[in-house]
């Protein structure tokens, strides 16, 4: 859609979503009475450790965190198709933070997307997700986050243009998009046989606290997830959001064990490393117990669509492609075969994915491929997490659309990449915003 | 030939593109400053500024440097006369095996040329891609605040 599209459907939608608001009356939501002081941490280390383990499935820390920040004290910006919306801080502050939260005000956020006292979310945060989590997960994540050091941290004011800096407008979309409760029954395929267990425990995961498809599904005009096109792909950060339904389309499918490996470790031998918004995600899930990935990794496998015949053999390079080709070959000789080439050693260690099966390499667009080249993969502290260098001060436009273009054609071997290096400008300007 | 503009002189040199920046310095050029540590980006001992930014040279293509000025550690002070920053590591003491010392004085340098006054939180989130095995950081960083802070009072000193 052109801007002008997207503003006109704004408009429309907004008119909309008002009426329906001012109709349904959804808006006004009652305050909770707020706890004098934060109630005092649980000693049911039982009830703890469950919520930890709620905490790190649901990812909680990735956007309740800012980088070099307190844990869960909030802040962090995240830039949404509307404007920039500042997570807030889920610490037992009684100022600042959810201290004053009694557990029945926690659970109608999770579940209704409603603040203690009264206000209502925005759906940035996951609650249509959050909605089919079961009462005792809701306790024990409540726990958790009381037992948590209080950080006295003030909300930042969210930059968000008017109308959708008026909250209320929000009952609208709870109204459109909202499915509020747990999951409706449903029983494992065949294919999960004799799974059915972990199936069912996966699927629970999966569309409740793990809120995969938040991410992993493209959005409709009003920022909600399209209906009926779950877990098709989507844009987040910069960064394509691969589909999680198309794992049997890779040049080799996806089995189950490697999608396993790949939430816990953030490496799929013959697949890709985690990269950009999925790295951290992958930290997290590396504290959860491996039997909830096993179960995760079995729903999502359960969602695949089957393969398309075998794509197109690429036709030859032509001519007018030689000389890209030689100079990204010196690039890539220089910056990449050190780790990259099939006889390094940082190319075997850990079972690491070849550039010839990288998924990244093998996409339909250059997106991650020049996110990967710009940004490189960052260290995490003194975590094992695997690392590559950012090349965004090293190499300028042509040459990182030409490195792209000699490994696209020598290891993926696919079509090459349109308008590479008007693509890195604009990505790398993207970035610098 | 390439055509490399390194410390303020041009030099033509006939060597492969894809040769790395580090071993044009080193072996064509005999500046030793920068280390070859673990030629993957990963250690920093390599670090060279090339247009003001910091670069690991032992992942640099020639061909990808093109006419930006690349500035080695032999372009600061001289042993009688060091830079401030030279001069904050010699009074820190921050060198052990001094082999990651050139890749540190460089990454420091970019980022104090530009912002002289930069504080101890934004040192220490800037020098994180460089590292010493010896385990000298805490010298390291602590020459590098205190040359900060006297270029900060001092705006015309050389750095």
């Amino acid at each position: 859609m052109t801007t002008k599209q997207h503003k006109a459907a704004w408009a429309l939608g907004t008119v909309i979503i008002a009426g329906i608001a001012a109709a349904a009356g959804y808006a006004w939501q009652p305050a909770i009475d707020p706890l004098p002081q934060a109630p005092a941490a649980d000693t049911n280390q039982t009830l703890i450790t469950q919520g930890a383990r709620v905490a790190e499935l649901g990812d909680c820390m990735q956007c309740h965190t800012t980088q070099n920040g307190k844990p869960y004290a909030g802040g962090l910006p995240l830039a949404t198709p509307f404007g920039t919306i500042y997570s807030t801080n889920i610490t037992p502050d009684v100022e600042t933070g959810i201290g004053s939260w009694t557990q029945e005000a926690f659970a109608r956020a999770l579940r209704k997307g409603v603040s203690r006292d009264g206000h209502l979310l925005y759906p940035a945060f996951p609650y249509p997700h959050f909605t089919h989590m079961t009462d005792d997960d809701v306790a024990a994540l409540y726990a958790y986050l009381m037992a948590r050091t209080p950080v006295h941290a003030p909300a930042k004011t969210n930059e968000l243009t008017f109308p959708l800096s008026f909250r209320p407008l929000v009952a609208g979309w709870n109204f459109l998009f909202l499915d509020e409760g747990p999951l409706p029954p449903a029983t494992p395929p065949q294919s999960a046989q004799p799974q059915s267990d972990a199936w069912l425990r996966g699927r629970y995961l999966v569309e409740g606290a793990g809120h995969c498809a938040s991410c992993h599904s493209p959005m409709n005009a009003l920022g909600a997830e399209k209906s009926g096109q779950a877990f098709a792909g989507g844009l987040i950060d910069g960064w394509d959001v691969p589909p999680l339904n198309t794992l049997a389309h890779a040049r080799k499918p996806w089995t189950e064990a490697q999608l396993a490996d790949y939430l816990r470790t953030g490496i799929a031998s013959e697949h890709s490393a985690a990269a950009g918004p999925m790295q951290p995600v992958t930290h997290h899930l590396a504290r959860a117990p491996e039997s909830d990935i096993q179960a995760i990794a079995t729903y999502l496998m359960s969602l695949q669509t089957p393969a398309p015949a075998q794509p197109v053999a690429e036709a030859a390079p032509s001519t007018a492609d030689t000389q890209v080709l030689t100079a990204g070959a010196a690039i890539f000789n220089a910056s990449c075969a050190g780790c990259h080439s099939a006889a390094a050693p940082m190319r075997t260690l850990g079972n690491r994915p070849a550039l010839e099966l990288g998924s990244t390499l093998n996409a339909d667009s250059s997106r991650n491929a020049i996110q990967m080249v710009l940004n490189g993969n960052p260290w995490n502290g003194s975590s094992t997490a695997h690392y590559m260098p950012p090349f965004a001060g090293v190499l300028n436009d042509q040459q990182i659309a030409d490195v792209l273009a000699y490994a696209r054609a020598t290891y993926a071997q696919r079509p090459a990449w349109s308008d590479l290096p008007a693509r890195v400008a604009a990505i790398r300007k993207e970035n610098s915003q | 030939m390439v055509k490399l503009t390194v410390n303020g002189a041009e030099h033509d040199l006939d060597i492969d593109p894809s040769m790395p920046l580090l071993y044009a310095l080193r072996n064509e050029l005999q500046l030793n400053g920068a280390k070859y540590g673990c030629g993957l980006g990963q250690c920093g001992a390599c670090t060279v500024i090339v247009d003001g930014k910091p670069v690991f040279s032992c992942l640099t293509p020639v061909s990808s440097v093109g006419t930006r000025a690349v500035r080695t550690i032999e372009d600061l002070g001289t042993l009688e006369q060091p830079s401030v920053l030279q001069q904050s590591f010699i009074d820190h003491q921050a060198a052990q095996c001094g082999y990651c010392i050139a890749g540190m004085i460089m990454r420091a340098q970019a980022l104090l040329d530009e912002r002289p006054g930069a504080t101890e939180a934004e040192i220490r989130e800037y020098m994180q891609p460089n590292l010493c095995r010896c385990g000298t950081h805490m010298r390291i960083i602590a020459a590098i605040v205190e040359a900060s802070k006297k270029l900060a009072a001092n705006p015309g000193a050389k750095a």
